[in-house]
């Protein structure tokens, strides 16, 4: 748990003997060739490749090439017929829907969890704090689908059911406990001179969140904020149960739809998917680094 | 300041987890106003539901074999990925797209790419390619499998990525002294090393797996039959189609306990207790 995220620079050092000792003087022996695991990785890759290949290729033909050439095989004449017909499906809308949600999810997320955080942090003694911190630990092992229902019963009673904010308020909520977890472990590595020497200028401790934890916190910050969009943009339970007009559909619920609408007319159902992947990925390339090793840190032992 | 997220996931995390055991003993329609305390009637109606047993059945099935084939297969990426070359980086990228795809755009590509009539099999024209996937009990579960390994290894690969590059070198380098070839290495080192990434990942695979609901209600919604009605699905099936929210929440209390209790039982094998920071994320 001591190297959940990079730490901030000109902190102390990580606490994970071995991870980097002894690594430059085997350099060589590392390259050493292995075939046996190069074959195997270069055979996932084509495993992980071929459907999104598929899909790709498969979005830019027209019906009738599709049915009748090798469904591997680059279409001859690229059309962009089936993106303008998802386009006016309706797209915008589900797209738009997904922003809001997104946005309006992960926002208030990450600023609420970043509070608490900084105050668990900072306040360690403090017993509420613990208990705090304690149902958030246990929060991480409660499955989103086990508790619907009452998610549901809820947001029918704030009469909420059926608007954006149905899927908001508990996608906040969902996002909050890795989100604590990941960022107080982060501003544990805050050295703690920092904390004093801005009290003795008097900052207030409302100050000292905002002007110096919050911006050495940024790569966390970022981590969580891209795990958690991912998350959000790809929900489809609760936009199953909690909405039910087409005018609130997000792009998860929006693609199952298209796939009925389209029927047989696979081009058009796979550049529904391809459209409505293209964001997340392109996040996922402005984020790549703080993402995978917020995840890898996390999780290693 | 730890306030506004406390009061959020109590009010949407919490009160709900107590919510559904109350529900649990309750009648409810899911439409009209009334919901009533009717005590054991929802659980006896779930547990006398004859499809509960193969929704059981089907969940565990479901949760072994996905354990069975991504774990192998994530210890041997994650060992590969591992090591630094330049074109290992470049592969751990494209391995990672899965991870961003929703499992509605995942399962809607995979239903048309095996599409018996107009998917890939037909196409190519190779006869064993062209099977009638998830349309026949045994394939749609193959099939559901590989669809779940395909979208999860990258993730547990990464995991093992992390923590084999936390094992110590000097340890291979003993082994190496001692005549071990890699074979030997990684049987004898690496493996036993990877101990409690092995239980964490298990963890996270065999408790994630009892919520696969997306994946399967877009692919199979459950079928052909009940082949693929995993109890998410059932859940999701009496509540929300049958109006039958009490049972519901039943077997939504039956997926909690099933999950409380199998993290405890991996826990307990790995003989450490202090992961609480990793289940479920």
């Amino acid at each position: 748990m001591a190297t959940l995220t990079p730490t901030p620079a000109g902190t102390r050092p990580t606490k994970t003997p071995g991870a980097h000792a002894a690594r430059p003087s085997n350099r060589r022996r590392l390259r050493e060739s292995n075939w046996i695991g190069g074959s195997f990785g270069w055979i996932w890759l084509l495993i992980v490749m071929l459907p999104l290949y598929w899909l790709v290729i498969t979005s830019f033909k027209t019906q009738a090439n599709y049915f009748f050439t090798n469904p591997l095989k680059p279409p001859t004449e690229f059309t962009f017929e089936n993106y303008q017909l998802v386009i006016e499906s309706d797209f915008v809308r589900y797209f738009t829907n997904s922003v809001i949600v997104t946005a309006g999810a992960i926002l208030p997320a990450t600023l609420i969890s970043f509070m608490a955080a900084y105050a668990i942090v900072r306040g360690a003694g403090n017993r509420f704090l613990r208990t705090v911190n304690g149902i958030f630990l246990m929060g991480l092992a409660i499955p989103l689908q086990a508790v619907v229902i009452p998610v549901y019963l809820i947001i029918i009673k704030m009469e909420l059911y059926d608007t954006l904010q149905a899927i908001i308020l508990p996608s906040i909520a969902f996002a909050i406990p890795l989100s604590v977890l990941v960022l107080s472990n982060f501003i544990r590595d805050v050295p703690k001179e920092l904390f004093e020497s801005m009290r003795m200028d008097g900052a207030t401790e409302w100050g000292t969140m905002w002007r110096l934890a919050f911006p050495l916190t940024r790569p966390a910050l970022v981590t969580v904020m891209i795990y958690n969009a991912v998350g959000i943009w790809n929900g489809f339970l609760l936009p199953l149960i909690l909405t039910q007009s087409p005018d609130q559909a997000t792009i998860p619920l929006a693609l199952a739809t298209f796939q009925t609408q389209f029927g047989v007319n696979v081009p058009a159902v796979a550049a529904s998917v391809t459209l409505t992947t293209i964001p997340i990925v392109l996040l996922y390339a402005i984020g790549r680094r703080q993402l995978v090793s917020g995840l890898t840190a996390g999780f290693g032992k | 300041m730890a306030l506004p997220a406390f009061v959020m996931f109590v009010f949407f995390g919490i009160i709900p987890l107590l919510g559904v055991i109350v529900l649990s003993f309750a009648t409810w329609n899911g439409i009209t106003p009334t919901i009533e305390l009717t005590g054991l009637t929802s659980w006896r109606a779930a547990l006398s539901n004859p499809s509960l047993p193969n929704a059981i059945w089907v969940t565990f099935l479901i949760m072994a074999l996905s354990w069975l084939v991504q774990t192998p297969i994530s210890i041997l990426l994650g060992v590969f990925m591992a090591r630094q070359t330049r074109y290992r980086g470049f592969l751990s990228v494209l391995y990672f797209i899965p991870l961003l795809l929703s499992s509605a755009a995942i399962a809607i590509t995979y239903k048309s790419l095996l599409d018996p009539s107009f998917g890939i099999g037909a196409g190519l024209g190779i006869e064993a390619l062209n099977q009638n996937w998830l349309g026949e009990a045994n394939l749609a579960i193959a099939t559901l499998i590989f669809v779940v390994s395909w979208q999860f290894i990258p993730f547990h690969s990464l995991i093992y990525q992390g923590a084999v590059r936390q094992i110590p070198h000097s340890m291979y380098e003993a082994a190496q002294i001692d005549g071990a070839g890699r074979v030997r290495q990684f049987f004898g080192i690496t493996l036993p090393q990877l101990k409690y990434t092995i239980i964490t990942s298990s963890t996270l695979m065999v408790v994630g797996s009892l919520t696969f609901f997306d994946l399967i209600w877009v692919l199979t919604a459950g079928g052909p039959g009940d082949a693929t009605r995993a109890l998410a699905v059932q859940m999701y099936q009496q509540g929300f189609q049958a109006s039958l929210m009490g049972p519901a929440s039943a077997i939504a209390v039956i997926l909690v306990l099933t999950g409380l209790a199998l993290s405890l039982l991996l826990r307990r094998l790995g003989g450490r207790s202090d992961e609480s920071q990793l289940e479920g994320a």
